[in-house]
């Protein structure tokens, strides 16, 4: 490799130098079947340059985009001139704050896996049990085509069914990017609150179902499962491994996801344009105490990617509407998914789905009103 | 003859599993039969928590996410 020896030689400038680790980690990436161990220091220092270079470029984000405005034909003031300012500041900002959280996570979930949770899971009591399983249900790689194995897995291995519910509640509803998202856009007490209730809810509603003792309310053939066969031989991921995880990460969700943001961002960008604030202050903001329930009923049917909802949050907030009752709305359209439930039926019967959809609508619902009531 | 079966309810992810385990047999000429198993029963059988799970030869070998090419290789050869 003549790139690491002029590298350690130090006879590279600089920035042939991050333009070599660049090629490099391409090579690697585009040929995984390369039998050769990839170069672990490289593979570190092109993360790193690549780190740089995001911060450089993000630093650089509000010249740039204030740059694109000015060149715009825009009456200054007027509604069609702020949702466009909107749209144009938002939408290289959000995707890039997505890419890097996105990145992150997917590092910090190569640390987890389905099967390691379910080991620390199984055999726990409920409590401590709902606890633990929404805890790793934000960090334990999961997706929804998923549910089903997950859960057969989970029960039949002797997870309680309510804490496996509180795994399942936690799972999607505290949702990585859209904590990422609501950190950078919203702030950092929003978002907290918004982990801390979503766990809350998570660990409650589990709980309760737990209590309630429905293993009778499953589809008969799930109790009968044996799962036979052990877990397949679990490797430990290299550094390496775990950094191509986060880029595989990067390209899966933000290759799957972008279409979504630039639609939130769109609604975002209309809603501050051009919604009145008296309107939004009467209908979200906290007097109104029928919005909270009215957005969790209608977030139910609405089914947006977790990403997609924040900038809709972000620009509701700067509208004035009430904190309590935009939570309520984005955690119901993210936990309360009709194509989940879909899924989930093949499992549980309709009496149980119908029980959970209750349980953490309500769950969801006290989070609004306490909210409102808090940030009053 | 290399049995192979692809775990997983039919997502996009399951599909791509089962083209590259088709492309990487192709390029090694190891001759192989691929099943697609979408029984969720079925499945959760195999012990599989997240899918697509590949199994060879009756023996699960991967379970959660896209394989690597370099780890199909090292199946389809073993």
């Amino acid at each position: 490799m003549p790139y690491r020896l002029a590298i350690a030689d130090g006879t590279v400038p600089a920035l042939e130098y991050t333009h070599a680790l660049w090629r490099v980690t391409a090579m690697t990436i585009a040929s995984p079947a390369d039998p050769r161990r990839p170069n672990t220091g490289l593979w570190f220092a092109a993360t790193l340059a690549a780190l740089a270079a995001w911060v450089a470029l993000y630093s650089q984000l509000v010249p740039l985009s204030g740059w694109v405005v000015s060149r715009l034909p825009l009456v200054p003031g007027s509604a069609s001139a702020e949702s466009v300012r909107f749209f144009v500041y938002d939408t290289p900002k959000v995707l890039m704050l997505l890419t890097l959280v996105v990145f992150a996570m997917g590092v910090v979930r190569s640390f987890f896996s389905p099967e390691r949770t379910r080991a620390l899971l199984a055999g726990r009591r409920e409590g401590i049990g709902n606890v633990a399983a929404a805890g790793l249900g934000i960090v334990t790689p999961f997706c929804s085509c998923s549910a089903v194995p997950l859960f057969i897995g989970f029960v039949s291995a002797g997870v309680p069914l309510g804490v496996t519910f509180s795994f399942l509640i936690a799972a999607p509803m505290i949702n990585e990017v859209a904590l990422g998202l609501l950190f950078a856009l919203v702030g950092w007490r929003v978002a907290l609150a918004y982990l801390g209730f979503g766990l809350a809810v998570a660990i409650v509603a589990g709980w309760v179902i737990g209590r309630l003792h429905l293993e009778g309310w499953l589809e008969p053939w799930v109790l009968a499962v044996r799962s036979g066969g052990a877990a397949p031989p679990e490797e430990t991921p290299s550094p390496v491994d775990r950094i191509r995880a986060g880029i595989e990460a990067v390209r899966d969700i933000v290759g799957r996801v972008w279409a979504w943001i630039v639609a939130g961002i769109a609604v975002g960008a209309l809603i501050h344009g051009y919604a009145p604030a008296d309107l939004l202050a009467a209908i979200m903001g906290r007097d109104a105490w029928w919005s909270v329930p009215a957005a969790v009923l209608l977030g139910i049917p609405m089914y947006s990617n977790a990403a997609g909802i924040i900038p809709v949050v972000e620009a509701l907030i700067g509208k004035g509407a009430a904190i309590g009752t935009v939570l309520a709305f984005m955690m119901s359209v993210i936990a309360l998914s009709l194509p989940e439930m879909i899924i989930l039926r093949k499992v549980l019967t309709v009496r149980l789905i119908a029980l959970f959809a209750g349980v953490v609508g309500l769950g969801i619902l006290a989070v609004g009103f306490l909210f409102n009531f808090l940030f009053a | 003859m290399k049995d192979v079966k692809v775990l997983g309810p039919g997502c996009k992810r399951c599909q791509t599993t089962e083209d590259m385990v088709r492309a990487e047999a192709e390029r090694l000429g190891v001759p192989v039969r691929i099943d697609k198993i979408t029984d969720y029963a079925a499945i959760a059988g195999y012990g599989v928590l997240s899918t697509p799970g590949v199994v060879v030869d009756g023996k699960l070998v991967h379970a959660g996410g896209l394989p690597k090419v370099e780890d199909i290789a090292r199946w389809l050869t073993a």
